[in-house]
């Protein structure tokens, strides 16, 4: 491996050090030498958002990023949205609502969509098909994956009121 | 492939004025990623401009906006001042790609991407932005509008960074609008663009600039169809002037978006309605 970088990074939470070349991306990166395969490559050049991760809190393609420039962000990818072993409202809403069928672009739909749930946790229909428009899905039709964030969105702000209530 | 962070745009623009080999700067890496994976482009060495103090900052002052360039797409939407003044360059820089094109991409790279079709670059030019440009030795500010030279080519020399993009404070009674028109609702390359600024006096139109993209080599200002709206209060003959000048300076290209009698058309159409939008927002009263 020539030209091989070492790369410092934190990848859902934890600190982590990986070795790559400098022209490989950080969706390859992620994949082969962090071993989070979650990560999905559809289309490699941007288009389809199976890679979707977040870095430094804003959503990206990781693809579209090379590994290298990983060093010292903080990188989210759909391994880190289930906490302590249990599903991510998100995730279990998408099972509930048969939101996927082959699965390559759900890993990517599920971070957009926690993306878009931290940003605004009451979006509108055409606010979600916005917001998730960069993410293809060949199987759905994408109306089951669009209830599947209409119902988590709402489940979780029902939790967000009773927390505060609580306090 | 060797990859440099420097610290300044300066030794940015030292690095690559320096390289012999294929040099490329990456800041949003939305259009230099897709050349690299597609093969279409074999850097030796790409300098990344991001780790550059306040490079992805937007910076108000007095005089109005700096926008390093490194600001994303995303971070342009969320900032409230820069949506109030010039809410035409917000809309056609958030019109760019999916939420996740929008957490990396930039002005200065749709800009020095050179695509006829870029969307913000009709609308910065229509609300008079600036490239703010650092060479090896000295640093230059060019008008947007003359940055282009054509398809992928712009008038940057070698070594020459784009730091920022400034826009001006917009001066009272001020109002633009960016509108484009594309096959789908979202993610696809415009057909047409169309940028329009308007400043009134006593609700009729005094100063205005019209902007096409997508129907030539580069962006076209179009003077004749800011004339034919001066003076005016958007009257229906203003308006068909208005579109009459846009179809007439149209030079577009056959393909499988529009073909040239389709977008000639649609420029004239859309022109109207971008300027309906921008002359309220100057405060003008429909």
């Amino acid at each position: 491996m020539s030209n091989a970088t070492l790369v410092s990074t934190t990848v859902n939470g934890d600190p982590v050090q990986f070795a790559c070349p400098t022209d490989e991306s950080l969706m390859t990166a992620l994949r082969n030498r962090v071993g989070l395969t979650g990560v999905k490559e559809g289309c490699g050049t941007g288009d389809c958002g199976a890679c979707s991760v977040t870095l430094d809190g804003s959503l990206v393609c990781s693809c579209l990023v090379l590994g290298v420039e990983a060093e010292g962000r903080e990188v989210t990818t759909v391994e880190g949205l289930s906490e302590g072993g249990e599903l991510h409202l998100l995730q279990q809403k998408f099972i509930d609502h048969a939101a996927l069928q082959c699965g390559i672009c759900t890993p990517g739909f599920l971070v957009a969509a926690k993306s878009l749930l931290d940003r605004n946790p009451n979006p509108d229909e055409t606010e979600i098909r916005y917001a998730l428009a960069g993410n293809l899905c060949r199987c759905t039709g994408y109306d089951k994956i669009v209830h599947a964030v209409q119902a988590a969105a709402k489940e979780m702000r029902g939790k967000d009121k009773r927390s505060k209530k609580g306090r | 492939m060797r990859y440099a962070t420097p610290a300044s745009a300066k030794e940015a623009a030292g690095l690559l004025s320096k390289e012999t080999g294929a040099a490329f700067l990456l800041a949003g890496g939305t259009d230099l990623l897709v050349k690299l994976k597609m093969g279409m482009v074999e850097p030796d060495l790409v300098v990344d401009i991001k780790r550059i103090p306040k490079i992805d900052e937007i910076q108000t002052s007095a005089k109005g906006f700096t926008i390093g360039a490194a600001v994303s797409g995303s971070v342009i939407g969320e900032h409230k001042a820069l949506k109030a003044a010039w809410p035409g360059v917000v809309e056609a820089a958030n019109l760019i790609g999916s939420d996740q094109i929008q957490g990396r991409a930039t002005l200065a790279g749709n800009l020095c991407n050179a695509s006829p079709a870029a969307d913000s670059v009709p609308a910065m030019i229509a609300a008079g932005a600036k490239a703010v440009i650092v060479g090896p030795q000295k640093k230059r500010t060019v008008a947007v509008e003359k940055v282009v030279l054509g398809p992928g080519q712009t008038c940057l020399t070698k070594g020459e960074v784009i730091e920022a993009i400034t826009l001006p404070k917009p001066e009272p009674r001020t109002g633009d609008a960016y509108l484009r028109f594309i096959p789908r609702t979202e993610m696809d390359i415009a057909v047409v663009g169309v940028a329009i600024s308007l400043k009134l006096e006593r609700g009729v139109v005094k100063k205005a600039k019209v902007v096409l993209g997508a129907v030539a080599p580069t962006a076209v200002v179009v003077a004749a169809g800011a004339k034919a709206l001066v003076g005016s209060k958007l009257d229906d003959a203003a308006l068909d002037k208005l579109a009459a000048a846009c179809s007439a300076a149209c030079n577009p290209i056959n393909d499988k978006r529009g073909t040239v009698e389709y977008r000639t058309r649609v420029a004239g159409v859309l022109a109207k309605r971008a300027a309906k939008i921008a002359f309220p927002r100057a405060g003008g009263a429909l």
